[in-house]
């Protein structure tokens, strides 16, 4: 039985060893692959300057125009996304903490609509568009972009809140605040380190997502100035120079992934650190 | 002064018109019922709190001396599934049935739980909160708030030279005083304290159990416990709960030298 035993709890370390550091390797090889397949193609000016005529083709220039592109898009539909997530989550846990059934509800259906793939919403958007009389823009891009990621905003946010234990509820309504005061003066302090992770998650989850602009941001060798000019993404940028057949231009197209993996992996890095931060003054 | 035999000079000085002077009873609780759907948890509780003593509510867990200390100060509301009925008084206004805004009602009591639930904030900011939501923001105040309270329940030596570090830095000890010094910071009349000791060490308990004689001078308070020890060295007028009813009430030394029904000789023998 004792010997039965050992084996068992051997082979069930193994498998998870195996399967957690598995997942690690896989990570690791996608960023060395992207890394020695783009490393050679990264330059200052594929950085700092616009393509050149017939880039895509082989020709001069950078990607400057999708990585301004991606940025005003991430960073307009990370805001606009702040502005409708913020208040919902808290919502959800303070004015809602009585009502459990709605709360459960509500968070089915945002899980829901997290789990929508991200072509459903550049659909969406474009038949939001059309509808608007828009053309493709990076008005209807960074809209498009934040329904997708308001979502992902509200339940991470929300997933910390709802940790906050009930009696952090009662001393604060007891002390005479209001739900509103409650909410923001003290769940939102509580849940710092949940929105710092929520805000910057958003944000990688609206600078990597190409599907969702697809149809409604366009593309463009231009940074756009307007809100309703087309805008180029770095995912847009990656997928039409892997299509090319020329070799060069798909090695440009692994440097702008690294570019992509780069900006993610500072933002993961930098929510890890800010949350860290925060959660020193979190009541558990 | 002529006065006829049979009214004493005592008589003409009691009656004084009520208004003149506090009334004796700070709570008065009338036919108070709660259900949790079919529960019953409080059944038509009748009950007055003494002002300016310590009246603690006795019982063994589940007989609804948590839910009475929140019915006091509607935390009820926060549970749908519970339906509160009757009257309670505090200071003569009936909070179940006015019109009076909640947060007011709140801020006349402060609370302590079992747990102590400081703020997510600095330990100064935990102490201002309560000023802040009044609106009062003048710095060289709130100082002089803060030191006056973090004094009062002994905790100004331990955090002076870090009041800006998260309370959540502090023992659980030093985060129950701090709960006590922002209730405090609000001037509350009364104090509900909600097993206030049952997550500390007996040094701490101590601490906090001689703040309450000290501030029983300024405040009333509404100690809830199950220790029967407790009860006995704390209690000005006892009140002993057993399945949402009020079994028994009374002065301590009477009440537990001669319990009057078996439930309390019961309980008080196996407290001992």
């Amino acid at each position: 039985m004792k010997r039965k035993k050992r084996i068992e709890e051997k082979f069930f370390i193994f498998l998870a060893g195996f399967a957690t550091y598995s997942l690690m390797a896989l990570l690791g090889l996608i960023i060395i692959i992207i890394f020695v397949k783009g490393v050679g193609s990264l330059s200052f000016s594929m950085l700092f300057t616009l393509p050149k005529g017939g880039y895509y083709y082989g020709g001069e220039g950078g990607v400057l125009n999708a990585i301004a592109g991606s940025a005003y898009i991430a960073f307009g539909a990370t805001l606009i996304a702040i502005i409708l997530g913020l208040p919902a989550a808290l919502y959800i846990n303070v004015h809602l903490y009585r009502y459990r059934r709605t709360q459960n509800t509500i968070r089915y259906l945002l899980d829901a609509l997290w789990g929508i793939p991200s072509i459903v919403y550049g659909a969406f958007g474009f038949a939001l568009m059309l509808f608007f009389g828009m053309q493709a823009s990076l008005l209807a891009g960074t809209i498009t972009v934040a329904l997708l990621i308001t979502p992902i905003m509200i339940r991470t946010f929300d997933e910390v809140l709802a940790a906050t234990p009930a009696g952090l509820l009662e001393a604060s309504l007891a002390m005479g605040s209001t739900r509103s005061e409650t909410a923001f003066r003290i769940f939102f302090r509580q849940g710092m380190s949940g929105f710092v992770t929520a805000v910057l998650l958003s944000f990688g989850r609206g600078i990597g997502d190409a599907a969702s602009v697809l149809f409604t941001a366009g593309y463009t060798d231009l940074i756009p100035r307007h809100l309703d000019e087309p805008a180029a993404t770095l995912p847009l940028a990656i997928f039409f120079q892997l299509g090319s057949p020329i070799p060069e231009v798909r090695e440009r197209a692994f440097a702008a992934a690294l570019i992509l993996t780069v900006i993610i992996l500072v933002i993961s890095l930098t929510a890890r650190h800010l949350s860290g931060k925060y959660s020193k003054t979190i009541i558990k | 002064m002529y006065l006829p035999n049979d009214i004493t000079k005592e008589a003409v000085r009691e009656s004084k018109p009520p208004q003149e002077t506090k009334p004796e009873h700070i709570v008065r609780i009338r036919n108070l019922n709660t259900t949790a759907g079919k529960n019953h948890i409080l059944k038509n509780v009748n009950l007055d709190i003494p002002r300016n003593k310590v009246t603690v509510l006795l019982g063994p867990s589940g007989c609804g001396k948590t839910t009475l200390l929140k019915c006091m100060n509607k935390l009820t509301d926060l549970y749908r599934e519970l339906k509160v009925s009757g009257n309670i008084f505090i200071e003569n206004d009936d909070i179940l049935n006015s019109r009076q805004n909640i947060p007011a009602i709140r801020q006349k009591m402060g609370l302590l739980s079992q747990r102590p639930y400081c703020l997510p904030l600095s330990i100064y900011k935990n102490v201002v909160y309560g000023l802040r939501l009044k609106g009062i923001r003048n710095k060289a105040l709130t100082a002089c708030v803060v030191e006056r309270h973090l004094r009062e329940v002994g905790l100004w030596d331990e955090v002076k030279d870090r009041l800006h570090s998260p309370a959540s830095s502090l023992s659980i000890g030093q985060q129950q005083r701090l709960c006590l010094a922002r209730g405090l910071a609000v001037k509350p009349s009364i104090i509900l304290a909600d097993e206030p000791t049952s997550a500390l060490d007996p040094i701490s308990s101590r601490i906090i159990e001689n703040l309450f004689t000290e501030m029983k001078k300024q405040y009333t308070i509404i100690l809830v416990t199950h220790i029967m020890r407790q009860a006995v060295r704390m209690a000005d007028h006892v009140v002993f709960m057993y399945y949402g009813e009020i079994i028994e009430k009374g002065n301590p030394n009477e009440l537990f030298r001669n319990p009057q029904t078996e439930k309390l000789r019961k309980y008080i023998l196996e407290g001992n």
